[in-house]
């Protein structure tokens, strides 16, 4: 029993460690890259590269989120929590899309 | 010849100038957003054009869609807020129709994607023309008339309440700006609009920062803000308790605006230069905690505000070019 409890929490460790940022920039009002994959516990930092600024949101259910109003240079990170497909938008700007696969 | 060769030069550069990537985004798109579902056909647009102006669609007979969108006024109203059946009054301005097809969102508060989502709420609300839609179909099917259009523009898919919504958006796509002073200064035409207007554009697209939201052809980018009016309309916040959405109102199209007051959501304001005074220095409630951050006081002198108002002004359409119907199927 203690070697599964043991061998959980190094799996466990391991998948935190492995956990990566994925950069989304936001520059003329559109997402680059519009689709991307990730892994569950992966980190999706939006950047601001536009002068002005936007409001990245999901409303897909599991991975739902809305960082708020982001200024011009901030950066906002938030974890993908479940697996399934990610729809963004930008409450702002309706034309901004990006997909975001969780695996 | 040598002459020539140089001059020929001159034009391309200079040219390039006036025609490179910045002008491009201020030409209309020669192709109309379409859906797959409902491609645009003469049939269809024109089945569209008479149920847009058919009185018979609201519940007395009184109103139609031009009523409050009508060609004479830009496609909108003169009233501060809209007023449909029984001369109830609505809670919001009339939007302009004109390049209502390139939308990304439709209503003020972007409610709906689609025209065809869109054209079936006016006609149903309570306060515009108030007509149960399953009444409506039957009333239609019962004008001989109707059911010949609606054949030719639909074939065997009938007399339904979504081929009335596709044939009233196959009409409103066909109501494109046509072009103004300002279309053919931009392409190239330096006499069409004045200097004044030329200065105007300038402070447009620099100083004054409009072209932030007021962006491309249509001069709306379809952004969501909140513009501090301080009136009680809570706007998108309507659809979620979104922060970003509390009073914030699509940004509307600039084209016909010299054409289409009085101005914003609430039709709180008469003229132009009030309109674009609040837009281009912070808002009427400057201090609103809760307003968009994109309204920014850029103190904008009354002299700018005039220039940019002469700019506002060469983007109405020079010509009304539409036959409204005299006499509907009966």
């Amino acid at each position: 029993m203690r070697k599964f409890v043991t061998l959980f929490i190094a799996l466990s460790f391991a998948t935190l460690c492995m956990a990566k940022d994925v950069i989304i920039d936001q520059k003329d009002k559109t997402f680059i890259p519009t689709k991307v994959t990730v892994h569950v516990g992966d980190n999706i930092v939006f950047k601001n590269s536009d002068g002005f600024a936007h409001n990245a949101f999901s409303d897909n259910k599991n991975n739902e989120f809305d960082i708020g109003m982001q200024r011009p240079g901030e950066d906002i990170s938030v974890k993908m929590k479940h697996v399934g497909i990610v729809e963004v938008e930008c409450a702002i700007h309706p034309n901004m899309h990006l997909k975001i696969v969780v695996k | 010849m040598k002459n020539l060769i140089i001059l020929s030069l001159l034009g391309l550069v200079f040219g390039s100038a006036l025609f490179g990537a910045d002008n491009s985004r201020w030409i209309r798109p020669a192709d109309v957003p379409v859906p797959k579902d409902n491609k645009i056909t003469p049939e269809r647009v024109k089945l569209g054009k008479y149920l847009y102006f058919d009185t018979r669609l609201s519940k007395n007979d009184s109103v139609s869609c031009a009523t409050c969108h009508s060609p004479f006024t830009a496609w909108a109203d003169k009233n501060d807020k809209a007023i449909g059946v029984y001369n109830r009054q609505g809670t919001r301005n009339s939007p302009t129709i004109l390049n209502s097809a390139y939308n990304l969102r439709q209503f003020w508060d972007g409610r709906v994607k689609t025209l065809e989502q869109q054209a079936l709420g006016p006609i149903q609300a309570n306060v515009e023309m108030d007509m149960n839609l399953t009444v409506l179909i039957e009333k239609l099917k019962n004008i001989r008339g109707y059911v010949k259009l609606f054949k030719s523009a639909y074939g065997d898919e009938g007399i339904t309440k979504d081929t009335l919504a596709k044939a009233i958006a196959s009409f409103e796509r066909s109501v494109v700006s046509k072009g103004s002073p300002f279309d053919r200064f931009i392409r190239g035409d330096k006499t069409a609009i004045s200097k004044k207007a030329q200065e105007g554009f300038k402070l447009f697209s620099g100083k004054a920062r409009c072209n932030l939201c007021h962006d491309k052809f249509n001069f709306t980018d379809g952004s969501f803000h909140n513009i501090a009016l301080g009136d009680s309309d809570i706007g998108r916040y309507a659809m979620k308790k979104r922060p970003a959405w509390y009073h914030a109102f699509k940004t509307p199209t600039l084209r016909n605006i010299a054409k289409s007051s009085p101005y914003f959501h609430d039709g709180s304001v008469k003229t132009l230069v009030e309109a674009t005074t609040i837009c281009a220095n912070g808002g009427r409630f400057k201090n609103d905690k809760k307003k968009s951050l994109y309204m920014i006081d850029n103190h904008i002198s009354a002299d700018e505000i005039e220039l940019i108002v002469a700019f506002l002004q060469t983007l109405s359409e020079e010509s009304l070019d539409i036959n409204i119907p005299d006499k509907f199927p009966q």
